[in-house]
């Protein structure tokens, strides 16, 4: 009798100490994104998407037999308030994380989930975020290390720019930005008339435009986030600035168009996912999103749909619900549309977390994005 | 040359908006001595009256522009003397002053919780339309702004020293214990105040909102420009406070086109400590001297 209720005592006590998921047949999938603050367009696209995503994939059966319960937390496009959710998710022992999506909070906390050994899917797109050495970090989007050899390509053979004033955002996904196009202008032989920065958040671009006027280049390459590129818009409308204005995938994104309406009319550039994509499944995609949340997404609500689907089919692939396998899962992993229709465009992840696929040249048209041409994948 | 003209304009379009906040911030000031750190909230909130008056009730735009000054009275105007400055003022004036920064916070969530967290588009009253010539530009949108502003500033400063209520709004600034004796009534003039501010903060708002994005952030660094225009001219003084407007507004645009776009946001605080050195009453305030 004594032994029989120590038994159900200590079975008791185990099943309280247990993670709900275990006990409850669910599994909990964090995710850390920028849900106020400068980046609260792409956080909150990111993770539309990836409530999209989670409920179909719960309604088809969930991952491994288990349903995902996804849950939030907003780092205010902190990069401390960033590190200190991601310390709070790999406190509870997920099998995967969510976010962030600015490059510097990404930055910030990859050190954290390599040393936890916990898959971090993210939205940054800075360069130096798959050069870290981290096993665990994996993209949605191209790094500015991929995507910028093809601005600098368009910018050469499309515009034929001989001279290139840069507005960057002064953060981590805009420096990042600024060094890998610098470098890629300097081997083409595109001389820089213009390097500005401007502050993440910055309302006034009255001057910046000035400065851009007169520096007389042949085109004005702009990688900021949505609200400052709509803003710089708006601003570049209202002065009449008459050059080619090309961006990379955020220029053109539909939120900025959203924001800007017609002063995004002509803006031209290089965009790694559009809900424009000649793709019915992309089609689908952007239908439905806007059904459900009303409004059009952008690229940001497809990485972090797709992302779903990249979690769902590696653990697929590594037949557990282990983080380590998962990763490792994750590494050389190609995801067809045709076996798997929620990754929308086929995509291979490389050993670095770098994700390779198809991309487009697109342009704004009556405030929308029209495709121009379809790059290759790289390999 | 033109570059530097077109800086000046646009720093005049911008900096007239700022002389609306910081005109509102000194009213208060004079008033009743309230340093509502809210001004900036205050700025941000109509504009989002505004989108809702369109959104929800599918107003047309001026008439919800019209909707949006009307409640900022009452709500930034009539409720706030009441619920907030009223209760707190008996308890002096730190509570009050700390109650402004929570009333600030309380604003800035409630947006960012019940409209987005997101920057929203916002309509203009003025076409989209470039109004220079030869290389020089001037965007209706700017002359647009600059006459608004101004006209309103002058509408106020006209309405303060050429009618009745005016007067009597000045002698309550100046000495509320011998206005009283004169027969002004005190507290409706204060009222007056707060309801000039609710739409001095509505017109900064429309204004501002469709070069800036509404947004429920915007307020802090408006809220901030604001407190530094008034103090740079004369917290005192409303022709001080105007003054600090343009002067900020303009600065603020050279420096980030002569100097660096990073140290922008550096300058107005910068000047604001030489100031407190050099002439603390501001630059066309007047010192004021008090019994401890």
């Amino acid at each position: 009798m004594y032994l029989k209720s120590t038994v159900a005592a200590v079975l008791a006590a185990a099943a309280w100490a247990m993670p709900a998921s275990a006990q409850d047949n669910t599994l909990k999938i964090p995710g850390v994104l920028e849900l106020s603050g400068a980046g609260a367009i792409s956080g909150t696209n990111f993770r539309d998407g990836i409530v999209m995503a989670i409920e179909d994939i719960n309604a088809a059966g969930g991952v491994l037999g288990k349903k995902l319960v996804f849950e939030t937390v907003d780092t205010a496009s902190d990069p401390g308030k960033a590190r200190a959710a991601i310390q709070r998710a790999l406190d509870d022992k997920p099998t995967v994380i969510f976010g962030p999506v600015f490059s510097g909070s990404v930055n910030a906390t990859l050190p954290m989930t390599n040393e936890a050994q916990i898959p971090q899917i993210i939205g940054g797109e800075a360069a130096n975020i798959t050069s870290q050495g981290s096993k665990y970090i994996f993209r949605t989007s191209f790094g500015q290390n991929v995507s910028m050899p093809k601005i600098a390509n368009y910018l050469r053979d499309g515009v034929k720019a001989k001279s290139l004033a840069i507005v960057y955002v002064n953060n981590d996904f805009g420096k990042g930005g600024r060094n890998a196009i610098m470098k890629e202008l300097e081997s083409r032989g595109i001389k820089v008339a213009a390097d500005l920065s401007i502050e993440a958040g910055q309302a006034d671009f009255a001057a910046d435009v000035v400065k851009v006027k007169a520096a007389s280049a042949d085109a004005v390459f702009v990688y900021l986030n949505e609200e400052e590129s709509a803003r710089f818009l708006i601003e570049a409308k209202k002065q009449g600035l008459d050059k080619p204005l090309i961006g990379e995938t955020t220029l053109l994104g539909q939120k900025v168009i959203d924001l800007a309406k017609e002063a995004a009319n002509g803006v031209k550039g290089h965009v790694g996912l559009t809900i424009d994509a000649p793709s019915p499944l992309v089609a689908e995609f952007a239908k439905k999103f806007e059904a459900k949340f009303k409004y059009k997404p952008d690229h940001n609500g497809m990485k972090g749909y797709l992302g779903a689907y990249m979690f769902k089919t590696a653990a697929e692939k590594a037949g557990k619900l282990d983080p380590v396998a998962i990763a490792a899962a994750m590494h050389g992993l190609t995801v067809t549309p045709d076996k798997v229709p929620g990754i929308l465009i086929e995509a291979t992840w490389d050993d670095t977390g770098e994700i390779d696929r198809i991309s487009y040249l697109a342009e704004v048209k009556d405030g929308k994005q029209v495709i121009t041409q379809t790059l290759p994948k790289l390999k | 040359m033109t570059d530097f003209i077109q800086l000046i304009i646009a720093g005049l379009a911008t900096g007239a908006i700022y002389a609306l906040a910081a005109v509102g911030f000194t009213l208060l000031w004079q008033t009743s001595q309230t340093i509502n750190f809210a001004q900036g909230e205050f700025v941000m909130l109509p504009a989002f009256f505004c989108l809702a008056g369109i959104k929800f009730f599918g107003l047309p735009f001026p008439i919800a522009a019209l909707v949006a000054i009307l409640l900022s009275m009452l709500v930034l105007g009539v409720i706030f003397k009441f619920a907030v400055v009223d209760p707190l003022m008996k308890q002096g004036t730190l509570p009050l002053v700390i109650s402004t920064i929570g009333l600030a916070i309380l604003l800035r969530e409630g947006v960012k919780e019940t409209y987005s967290a997101e920057a929203q588009r916002f309509p203009s009253f003025f076409p989209n339309v470039n109004l220079g010539t030869a290389g020089f530009n001037v965007s209706a949108d700017q002359v647009g702004v600059l006459i608004v502003a101004t006209g309103t500033i002058l509408l106020l400063a006209w309405f303060l020293a050429s009618t009745k209520t005016g007067r009597q709004m000045q002698a309550t600034a100046q000495n509320p214990t011998v206005a009283r004796i004169l027969g002004v009534n005190v507290e409706r003039m204060v009222l007056y105040t707060f309801l000039i501010n609710g739409a001095l903060a509505a017109m900064a708002s429309l204004l501002i909102s469709p070069i800036y994005l509404a947004k429920f952030s915007s307020g802090e660094t408006l809220g901030l420009v604001a407190f530094v225009a008034a103090i740079v001219g004369g917290f005192n003084q409303v022709r001080g406070a105007i003054v600090g407007g343009f002067l900020v507004g303009i600065i603020d645009n050279l420096v980030a086109a002569y100097v660096s776009s990073t140290y922008r946001q550096a300058v107005p605080l910068a000047l604001l400590v030489l100031i407190i050195l050099l002439r603390p009453q501001g630059l066309l305030g007047r010192a004021e001297e008090r019994a401890v």
